[in-house]
């Protein structure tokens, strides 16, 4: 499987994201700059944290711009994998694919650290290697993470089943402390923690390795039937 | 539109203008007979901005001298960017360190995030990746509201600057005393990698090559950034803030980007920062290493403001620029190069070989200068020194070794700002970004992996200025001592240091001979434990009316850990291990964190170091820690052994009965830089003892999460639950910051 890691100016997590797929998992992985508008080699999509354009006028606003984003677009399309993490979160957020905006974390302070977080939904492509309920260890590192969505969208969000984690803890002042979730098509997640910062045990935690696990896996299911 | 003419040659002699730039009538006729006339207003100011403390070294250079700078792994000594050091496999780690302390001072924010700025450039000048931040900061007491502002603001700075850019901040020091009450030290470290064929240098080599100016546009701000940070600090330091630079690290993220580029392509001849002094320090200081010239058209550099004069221009300080020079006829390629990082590269002038900075404005020349006579002839000073009385006076003194509440003490040591959690600072820098944080803030020493191979470097910053308040040379020592200590500990070999030194005014002799007294030690002490000097910096007249801070050289400090499977932590790892004491007790707490929660101040004598021995302990510790005899070590820093004890169980299931190790129990408790603890699985005793022999069992780790404390008659004299401390310990410095002091 060959995912495409989008580099904007300003991304800073491309190198984690491009390390937990190729080193970790043992797929392929390419940098894509931003200005590129052809995605179509690409099986899965992958937007990484960082500061975008330095987060300047609101986190992701500028980046939705980006030419790469039209492409995105469309492999969300056509049902492809697309996973943001923190900032690729953000952008996601900005660019319409997938509904809420995000606010600063309640203390004003950014938070680096690993909290708990919890598997709500498992039954993704994203997520079919944990358990629901599970509990896992995942690092956090934004400033703006706070999520919000109206009641309305709440509502729709549950009935839905779109929200696939919430923090174990009270951590950032996020709605429903919700901290992923997905579209409605079930092939864009949007979450604040690293789960490419958890892929080796040398840095702390393994956790996140599984949710890569899990995209392989689907893909290869499908690959499987199609060919 | 000129807004205000400038001074002409004559005014500035009759009126003594160059006085306001910080020059001396003796200055300013050395640079009449350098230039071979009276300078104008923009010579006068590349003169002044390049002679201050800051560029120069005026002041430090004679002491400076006295570093070892050389060793087997020595690639780049002091002089360029960075240092480098060779870390085998054609692999080489950079790093320096650097003050920040006058702009941070006045603006928190700001101050702390362009010296976070200012560092990284530093790095990434030599050609290197920057792999890792630290810090060392000096504060107030948190019970001053203009310190908690202050505290909160630098930390912000650095947050807002090292998260963006997307270098992890691993490491750090804080230190909260009185004696930086109106004077913060906020020193930044960055560590690079670099491949040994891409080492850079700041050069202008030949005759008619283009000079390209990349990066931000220059401003007015910053305007003598660099003079500023070489005077005290007054109430009119307020009206400096247009001093203090405004950083953005999302252009830098660019830079490093595309400077790394450039630096890979075979047509560039040399990369420098524009950090202090900006296009005046680089340009002039390319020329010099060189021995060439540099002639620039300053209508051709980029501008934010209008009608800005060369004056302006030369001495801003406007962040986030570089000076490249590449081989004639390749410009083009540099120019697309940055195009696609959208950033500009603007041809700005060319080397020549006249030995002078030559300067064009408007079609006219607006100074001419030599090149060397701003870089190299500075006036060198060596300032009178006195030994102060109070020096003599805590020679004279006895040993401090009160009675105390120990277990009462214990609490309130943990406590102490100084030596709590610093989880309130470093949970906001991300220090895990690049995924290779294998060991996160909060243990002795922070340790990042080198990808694709098995080693990983271990780094920390560290200076107890007590002791060096109390006595210079054995503090001085002790500093360097205790950076290696948190090498070794890691599982790293210590390679080298980065210095920075952070005094008062030395134009007073009792401040001149602390910077004497103390470079003396750091020098024997890095000379006895091979670890060479390979760069640093100098801060002077770090005083306010209240007086000069306490003498503080940094010490930031690299080790190489040759294999991932060394990586060592401070916490305890398993409950039944034997905990070990390796050190002695001197019955000496003067300088200590008790001696100032008891006293409210520093006095007595410092406990020599013999380096000698030293040395050979650690290097029996890094053996001991190599060959996998050991779960876990700490050295015993602020607070003592007692203190060590707790941190090693914080954080872990565990508990530890522990019987003192010999010596008065206050000091067996509480003294600080006695030695080392250690835990060691019951597998591991006999390698450990067959390395480590002079070291004591003193007790084992417990599944309890009780810590108890014995003296050597078997009596209880403390008995604590660790959870009742860790709460302590954790909720410190965020319960000060709540406070209404």
């Amino acid at each position: 499987m060959k995912f495409a890691v989008i580099v904007f100016p300003g991304s800073n997590c491309d190198l984690d994201m491009y390390h937990a797929v190729t080193d970790a998992v043992g797929e392929q992985a390419e940098y894509v700059w931003h200005t590129e508008t052809d995605l179509d080699r690409f099986d899965g999509i992958l937007l990484p944290g960082g500061f975008s354009y330095g987060d300047y006028l609101r986190a992701g606003a500028i980046a939705r711009f980006s030419p790469v984003m039209e492409s995105v677009k469309q492999a969300a399309a056509e049902g492809k994998p697309v996973l943001g993490v923190c900032n690729g979160f953000q952008i996601l957020l900005e660019s319409g694919l997938l509904p809420g905006a995000m606010r600063r974390n309640e203390d004003l302070h950014f938070i680096c650290r690993t909290v708990p977080l919890q598997v709500k939904k498992a039954d993704t492509m994203f997520t079919s290697a944990y358990e629901a309920g599970e509990t896992l260890q995942i690092p956090v590192a934004h400033g703006e993470g706070n999520y919000y969505c109206s009641e309305t969208q709440l509502e729709e969000l549950k009935q839905n089943d779109q929200i696939v984690f919430t923090y174990g803890a009270a951590l950032n002042g996020s709605v429903a402390d919700i901290a992923g979730i997905v579209n409605e098509a079930g092939n864009v997640l949007g979450m604040m923690p690293h789960p490419e910062r958890a892929v080796e045990a040398l840095t702390g935690s393994e956790d996140g390795r599984r949710l890569f696990e899990s995209i392989v896996r689907q893909w290869r299911e499908k690959h499987a039937v199609t060919s | 539109m000129q807004l205000l003419r400038e001074p002409s040659a004559e005014m500035i002699e009759e009126q003594r203008l160059y006085e306001e730039m910080g020059m001396t009538a003796d200055e300013y006729q050395l640079a009449v007979k350098e230039l071979g006339r009276k300078p104008n207003y923009t010579e006068l100011g590349l003169f002044s901005v390049m002679w201050s403390e800051h560029c120069s070294y005026k002041n430090s250079k004679v002491l400076l001298k006295k570093f070892p700078v050389e060793g087997p792994r020595v690639l780049q000594g002091p002089g360029e960017g960075a240092g480098i050091i060779d870390i085998d496999d054609e692999q080489a780690v950079v790093f320096k360190i650097e003050s920040h302390n006058h702009p941070s001072a006045v603006e928190p924010y700001e101050g702390a995030a362009t010296g976070v700025g200012g560092i990284i450039r530093d790095v990434f000048s030599m050609g290197a990746r920057p792999v890792a931040l630290l810090n060392s900061l000096r504060f107030g007491e948190l019970k001053n509201p203009r310190v908690r502002y202050l505290f909160e603001g630098v930390v912000a700075g650095i947050a807002g600057y090292g998260n963006c850019i997307g270098i992890p901040t691993v490491g750090g020091e804080i230190q909260f005393d009185d004696g930086y009450e109106g004077n913060p030290l906020v020193n930044a470290m960055c560590v690079g990698l670099i491949d040994h064929k891409d080492i850079q240098k700041g050069q202008a080599k030949g005759i008619g090559n283009p000079v390209l100016y990349v990066g931000a546009s220059t401003g007015r701000d910053g305007i003598h950034g660099a003079t500023f940070a070489s005077e005290e600090l007054s109430e009119d330091s307020e009206a400096k803030r247009p001093a203090v630079q405004v950083g953005d690290p999302f252009m830098e993220k660019l830079l490093v980007e595309a400077c790394l580029e450039a630096t890979k392509h075979p047509k560039l001849v040399g990369i420098q920062d524009m950090g202090a002094a900006g296009l005046t320090s680089s340009s002039a200081e390319m020329a010099s290493k060189a021995g060439s010239g540099i002639r620039m058209n300053l209508d051709l550099v980029p501008q934010r403001e209008r009608n800005m004069t060369p004056y302006e221009m030369m001495l801003s300080e406007s962040q986030e620029r570089m000076l490249l020079v590449v081989e004639k006829g390749s410009e083009q390629e540099f120019i697309e190069m940055f195009e696609k990082w959208g950033l500009h590269a603007v041809e700005v002038g060319e080397v020549t070989d006249t030995k002078r900075l030559e300067l064009i404005h408007a079609g006219e020349t607006a100074a001419d200068v030599p090149v060397d006579a701003l870089a190299e002839e500075a006036p060198v000073y060596h300032k009178p020194s006195t030994e102060p009385e109070s020096f003599r006076a805590f020679q004279a003194q006895k040993p401090f070794l009160p009675e105390v509440d120990t277990a009462k003490t214990l609490e309130r040591l943990l406590e102490q700002p100084t030596i709590a959690s610093k989880e309130w600072v470093y949970g906001q820098y991300d220090y895990m970004v690049r995924t290779s944080t294998v060991v996160s803030p909060g243990s002795d020493a922070a340790v990042v992996r080198i990808r694709g191979t098995k080693k990983a470097l271990a780094m920390t910053t560290d200076c107890n200025s007590r002791y060096l308040f109390l006595d210079p040379y054995e503090g001085g020592k002790r500093a360097v001592t205790e950076a290696a200590r948190n090498i070794v500990v890691s599982g790293g070999e210590p390679l080298g240091v980065t210095d920075c030194l952070n005094y008062g005014s030395p134009d007073k002799p009792e401040i001149f001979w602390q910077l004497e007294r103390s470079t003396d030690g750091l020098s024997e002490a890095c000379r006895e434990l091979q670890t060479p000097v390979v760069g640093g910096n100098v801060s002077l007249y770090n005083e306010t009316a209240n007086g000069a801070v306490y003498p503080t050289p940094v010490i930031g400090m690299v080790g190489l850990i040759h294999d991932l499977d060394h990586v060592t932590t401070q916490q305890a790892k398993a409950a039944g291990d034997a905990v070990y004491f390796l050190g002695q007790v001197h019955g000496e707490l003067s300088g200590s964190e008790l001696q100032k929660l008891l006293q409210g101040s520093y006095s007595g004598r410092v406990v020599p170091i013999d380096l000698r021995e030293e040395k050979e302990q650690q290097q029996q510790v890094l053996k001991a820690i190599q060959a996998g005899a050991v779960n876990s070590a700490h050295d015993i820093s602020e607070g003592g052994m007692a203190c060590a004890a707790a941190e090693k169980l914080f954080g872990t299931a565990f508990g530890a009965e522990l019987t003192l190790p010999d010596g008065p129990v206050t000091a067996a408790l509480f003294e600080e830089g006695t030695g080392y603890l250690f835990t060691v699985s019951a597998e591991q005793k006999e390698q450990f003892a067959a390395y480590l022999p002079d070291a004591e069992e003193i007790g084992t780790i417990t599944d309890d999460q009780q810590l108890t404390l014995r003296n050597r008659s078997g009596e209880t004299i403390i008995s604590t639950e660790i959870r009742n401390l860790e709460e302590k310990w954790r909720g410190a410095i965020a319960c000060a910051l709540k406070s209404k002091g």
